[in-house]
């Protein structure tokens, strides 16, 4: 088995602890995600899903619970230790895809490094365009974002996640507004990356047709896991 | 840096009109707070010279003889009144060591030795008192500048020579080359021939001099080889002041600056400093909420962008960075085209504004160092304006800027 990249244990999330109006929304979650796994987290609206990947990537601090990244405990860490943690670690997508408009599609991608680095390198340079070709992007990496359509949009996206080649990318409804045929190819998209170059990703999705295509798929519900289990192959019926 | 800068720039480039208004509005209040600053220096200048004539920044007197009692000890009674001595006309002590002395001291451009006291000018049945001023005139004219106000003939002083004022002129009815007498309490004098006439714009005093050589005013005020007084041209016109007084601390004999001589000038310069002073301070105010307000704004459009930049990996820091930049480069871009536009507004305003005789008002100057400074000042302005904002933008929850 791979070694996990995170690992959850026994996470409770309350908002608003200590006031009358505290709502627990996460109850004990148990989660690790794998080095190349490419699992789903599903579940209805409102049952955690984007908490939990809050809590995941760092954005939230979890009330209560353990969290490893990499095998070394990070739920105490202060902002700058997440901060960094975020940066060479985790991907994001997100459902809104949100670029910078100000930055062209290829600057878009290449931010992260510019981030990491503080210069865009000629290396930075060749990766983005790279990815966007991979993509399928090679010919609107100097469009900015509004001039691309949304599934274009959440193809940069996925470029820009990829760009630092995190070991995990955390996708929040990639897919949530994007047709039936281009949700179809941004997630084919993720997998090609997942397999090519082994990048693990936890993706939440509405979607059952997306999610019987994940090799795991978590379900959560009213803020615990109600299953957890890999996929056979077998596309339910 | 890099990533600050390159986000900074964007923001305000992606902020289109928004920017170029700010940056209008900080150019405004600044090319205003350079005017009113070059202009107010300019202005003090001139007025303070043409309201001066031909005082000099500061002048060495003898010190005051004063009235000693003398006791004899044992008594301790007080005196009831002492009597004042009057003050006769005395020479500087020392006066040329003094002078080579002086010249020396950093900070003084010029040294005049004068030798001034009163006297009668007669012409036929006229007679009119005037100042006898004695004086070496390259000396006297680097540091009162009196060959400027020569409206006729020359500043050339012979012995047998005089150079008197305009209105002098008129009552004595006397036109270049014509003879007048002067002649003192202590001498009877003797004739000299006008060579110049003066006219430094105001009416008594354009009566009160009648400027002949030093040794000849020394032989008709009987001072043989003494001068009443040196006076000195300082570089920094309003640091006289001071300057004097360091000066007193130094020689026994009395040192004044223009400043005292004529404190109510003195006042009303202040009271136009202090004035102007507020309206500065309250444009660079104005400037700031400004560039605050409109940075606030751009926190609040730039949200989403902020919280994905933030879980991208930006941290708190780096946002900051991003938005005081912004704000320092409003203030500094502003300050050049500003500081473009206030000297604009000077030259043509020193153009325009005339005094009653026509002459500019005021000479523009170009002073590189408030230039700088304005510029320094703007950028340090804007960045101050930036903190709040810039706050605000690091503090944002990267999860709930997200959402939005």
């Amino acid at each position: 088995m791979n070694p996990a990249i995170i690992d959850l244990r026994d996470i409770h999330k309350t908002y608003n602890a200590g006031t009358p109006v505290a709502l627990e929304v996460l109850h004990g979650i148990d989660i690790a995600v794998r080095e190349g796994e490419f699992a789903c987290l599903i579940g209805p609206s409102g049952s955690g899903k984007s908490t939990l990947l809050n809590l995941i990537g760092l954005l939230e601090w979890p009330t209560s619970g353990s969290y490893h990244l990499h095998g070394h405990p990070i739920e105490q860490a202060n902002d700058d230790e997440r901060t960094r943690a975020r940066l060479e670690t985790l991907g994001f997508v997100f459902q809104f895809h949100h670029l910078l408009p100000a930055f062209s599609a290829l600057e878009n991608v290449m931010i992260p490094g510019l981030m990491r680095y503080g210069a865009y390198t000629g290396e930075q340079r060749r990766n983005a365009t790279e990815l966007l070709t991979a993509v399928g992007l090679g010919d609107a990496m100097h469009k900015r974002p509004t001039e691309l359509s949304g599934g274009m949009q959440q193809r940069v996206a996925i470029a820009r996640a990829l760009a630092l080649a995190p070991p995990l990318v955390l996708a929040d409804e990639p897919t949530g507004n994007l047709d039936t045929h281009t949700a179809d190819g941004v997630f084919e998209l993720m997998r090609r990356f997942n397999e090519t170059k082994g990048t693990a990703f936890l993706v939440v999705t509405h979607d059952p047709r997306l999610a019987a295509r994940c090799d795991r798929v978590v379900e959560l519900r009213d803020g615990s896991i109600v299953s957890d289990a890999p996929q056979t192959g077998l596309t339910p019926l | 840096m890099r990533f600050e800068w390159t986000v900074a720039l964007r923001f305000l480039r992606e902020g289109g009109l928004q920017t170029v208004l700010i940056i209008a509005g900080t150019t405004v209040g600044i090319s205003v707070i350079v005017f009113i600053s070059g202009f107010l220096g300019d202005l003090q200048r001139d007025l303070i010279r043409r309201t001066l004539g031909v005082q000099p920044s500061i002048i060495v007197r003898p010190a005051e003889e004063i009235a000693r009692p003398l006791r004899d000890g044992r008594d301790a009674g007080a005196l009831a009144q002492v009597q004042a001595r009057a003050q006769r006309l005395r020479s500087v002590d020392q006066w040329q060591t003094l002078q080579v002395e002086l010249e020396r001291l950093p900070g003084i451009r010029a040294v005049s030795p004068v030798a001034a006291g009163p006297g009668l000018v007669t012409r036929g049945d006229v007679n009119k008192s005037i100042t006898i001023t004695g004086v070496v005139p390259e000396r006297y004219v680097a540091v009162t500048r009196l060959n400027e106000k020569i409206v006729a003939g020359e500043l050339r002083l012979n012995p047998g020579d005089v150079v008197i004022g305009t209105d002098l002129a008129r009552d004595l009815g006397v036109a270049l080359g014509d003879k007048i007498r002067l002649s003192t309490p202590t001498s009877p004098g003797d004739a000299y021939q006008v060579r110049g006439i003066y006219d430094l714009g105001q009416r008594n005093l354009n009566r009160a001099y009648a400027y002949v050589t030093l040794p000849t005013a020394q032989a008709l005020l009987n001072l043989p080889g003494g001068v009443s007084s040196i006076e000195l041209a300082v570089d920094d016109l309003f640091g006289a002041e001071a300057f004097a007084a360091r000066l007193q601390a130094r020689t026994p004999h009395e040192v004044e600056s223009w400043m005292k001589a004529n404190s109510q000038l003195r006042t009303a310069l202040n009271n136009q400093t202090v004035m102007t002073l507020l309206v500065r301070f309250f444009l660079a105010l104005v400037v700031a909420i400004g560039v605050a307000s409109v940075l606030i704004v751009s926190v609040v459009q730039k949200t989403k962008e902020i919280g994905i930049l933030r879980a991208m990996g930006a941290g708190r820091g780096r946002i900051l960075q991003v938005f005081l930049m912004q704000g320092a480069l409003i203030g500094a871009s502003g300050a050049v085209l500003g500081s473009a536009c206030g000297y604009l507004l000077t030259a043509i305003m020193s153009n325009v504004l005339r005094a009653d005789d026509g002459t500019p008002l005021f000479t523009a100057t170009f002073s590189p160092t408030l230039y700088l400074y304005t510029v320094l000042g703007a950028t340090v302005l804007g960045l101050v304006a930036a903190v709040m904002p810039a706050r605000r933008a690091a503090n944002l929850d990267p999860a709930q800027a997200i959402r939005l």
